[in-house]
C-alpha cells in the first residue's frame, strides 16, 4: 500500500497517510466534519454519529473508516447535513437542554453543532429524563440530563488520568454515565479538577462549581464563530475550559 | 373625491402567550421604531397588545410564546392553529417547554403542595380547585407535541432581528432566512 495518497471529500482532491481515518486526514486538510464523541488523544467512539459520511456510496462514521486511494467522501450534502441534524435533535430532546441557563451555553459543542447544522427546533417529542443531579464533589458537579454519552471523560479518566473514575452502565434509554465509588457519587470518588476528565465533557454535564457565567455573552466561543470554523482538534490543555 | 384605489390585504398578525414570560413579546418589541414601519403592513389581530378576545376567522401568522402548562393553554393553541395560516413557535417555552419544563422533575401534586400548602407563611393551606381556574397539565409542553407548527424563532428571548426577519420575510412572501447570531437557544 502506498505511503500516501489523494481522496476526495465533497470532490475536493484531499492527502493522507497511510493508516489514517477520514476524520484524521479531513482534520489534517483543515475541512471540518462535525463530531462530538472524537478527539485526537483517543481511540475512536463511535457513538454521536454526527461524523457520518458517504464513503464510496455508503453510509460509515469518518472516525472510524481508513481513507483508501481515491476514495469519495460525501459530507456536507444536503442528505448527510439532514441527517446528522435529526442525530442532534435527538440528542436536544432526549436530555433537559435548557440552554438559557446552562453554564456552558455558548461555550457548548452541542449546542454549536446544532448552530453549525441550521438546528432550530427539536423535532421529536420531548423525553424530559429526571436523573439526579451530583453536587457531591467540592469543585465539581454533574448535571446528567445534559449528559449526552460520548464517553470522553471515560477515556480520559481512564487514558489520561489512570483513574478510571467513569463508566456507562444500564441498557438503552436508560444508559447513563456512572461513578466508580462506592456510593457512586463523584464526590466520593479520587477524581480532581486537575483531572483531564474535567475538562473534556462538550456539553454542560461535567461542569466546576464557582466559574458559572464568567465570559460575557458575545465572547464566548461559539457566539461568532461557527464550530466548523475552528479546528476543533487542539489538545484538550488548550482549549482553556 | 375618489377613495383610493383597493389597499393590497395587509397582513394580519395574532400573538399569546401560553405559559411564558411574556419576554420574547418584549423581545419582539425591541424592534423599536420599526414598529411604527410595522403598523402600516400588518393589522394585529388577537394579541396582549390588542383588545381582540379571539382570533379572526382568518389570520395570517400566530406567533405562540410559551410552552403548555395547563387546560387553557390547550385550548387557546388549538384556537390559534385553526385561525392561523402560519404558525410560529416562538422562544424556547414553546419549542422545548424551556425554563417552566424543569418543574417535568417533580410530580404536579408535590409542586402544588409545596406553594399552596408547605411553603412557609401560608394561611389557610389548601390547593386551589375552583372551575374558573383551568387545571394544570401532568407536565409542561412544548406545543410541538400538540400542533402542527410552520415556524421556528428559536431564543430565550429571539432576538428583535429574528422577529423582524419572520415578519418582512412573510409580508414579502419569501422564506425567512436567520443569520448565525440571531438563530441562538440562551
Amino acid at each position: 500500500m502506498a505511503e500516501s495518497g489523494q481522496f476526495l471529500i465533497d470532490g475536493k482532491p484531499t492527502p493522507f497517510r497511510a493508516g489514517q481515518t477520514i476524520m484524521q486526514a479531513a482534520a489534517e486538510a483543515g475541512h471540518y466534519i462535525p463530531h462530538l464523541c472524537y478527539r485526537p488523544e483517543f481511540p475512536p467512539h463511535g457513538s454521536c454519529k454526527l461524523c457520518s459520511v458517504k464513503a464510496n456510496g455508503r453510509f460509515t462514521s469518518a472516525c472510524f473508516e481508513p481513507v483508501t486511494e481515491g476514495m469519495k467522501v460525501e459530507s456536507e450534502t444536503d442528505e448527510i447535513q439532514g441527517y446528522r441534524k435529526r442525530v442532534v435533535q435527538m440528542l436536544f430532546a432526549e436530555g433537559n437542554h435548557y440552554c438559557a441557563f446552562c453554564e456552558k451555553s455558548g461555550n457548548c459543542q452541542l449546542q454549536a453543532v446544532a448552530y453549525h447544522l441550521g438546528m432550530e427546533d427539536t423535532h421529536y417529542a420531548h423525553q424530559y429524563p429526571q436523573r439526579k443531579l451530583d453536587a457531591s464533589h467540592p469543585d465539581a458537579m454533574i448535571d446528567h440530563d445534559r449528559c449526552i454519552l460520548c464517553e470522553l471523560c471515560v477515556r480520559a479518566s481512564r487514558d489520561l488520568d489512570r483513574k478510571e473514575v467513569f463508566g456507562v452502565a444500564g441498557r438503552g434509554l436508560q444508559a447513563r454515565l456512572v461513578v466508580n465509588s462506592p456510593s457512586g457519587l463523584l464526590g466520593d470518588s479520587n477524581f480532581a479538577l486537575t483531572d483531564a476528565a474535567a475538562h473534556v465533557c462538550p456539553v454542560g454535564a461535567i461542569l466546576p462549581k464557582r466559574q458559572a457565567f464568567t465570559t460575557p455573552i458575545g465572547m464566548r466561543r461559539y457566539d461568532k464563530h461557527d464550530i466548523g470554523e475552528e479546528s476543533s482538534l487542539t489538545p484538550i490543555a488548550d482549549k482553556g475550559e | 373625491m375618489n377613495a383610493p384605489t383597493e389597499q393590497p390585504a395587509r397582513l394580519t398578525v395574532a400573538t399569546c402567550s401560553l405559559a411564558g414570560c411574556f419576554g420574547c413579546h418584549m423581545s419582539f418589541l425591541d424592534v423599536d421604531e420599526r414598529i411604527v414601519e410595522l403598523a402600516q403592513l400588518v393589522t394585529f389581530d388577537r394579541s396582549p397588545l390588542t383588545d381582540v378576545k379571539h382570533c379572526s376567522e382568518r389570520v395570517d401568522v400566530g406567533l405562540i410564546e410559551g410552552g403548555l402548562c395547563n387546560v387553557e393553554n390547550v385550548e387557546v393553541l388549538r384556537e390559534f392553529r385553526a385561525s392561523c395560516r402560519y404558525l410560529v413557535a416562538v422562544g424556547s417555552c414553546a419549542i422545548t417547554g424551556g425554563v417552566p419544563a424543569v418543574r417535568n422533575k417533580f410530580t404536579l401534586e408535590s409542586c402544588l403542595r409545596e406553594a399552596y400548602i408547605d411553603a412557609p407563611g401560608i394561611d389557610n393551606p389548601h390547593i386551589p380547585c375552583d372551575p374558573e381556574i383551568p387545571l394544570l397539565l401532568n407536565k409542561v409542553r412544548p406545543i410541538h407535541e400538540v400542533v402542527r407548527v410552520d415556524y421556528v424563532l428559536p431564543g430565550c428571548p429571539p432576538p428583535a432581528e429574528a422577529f423582524w426577519e419572520l415578519l418582512t420575510a412573510l409580508i414579502a412572501g419569501r422564506e425567512p432566512e436567520l443569520a448565525y447570531e440571531h438563530r441562538r437557544f440562551d
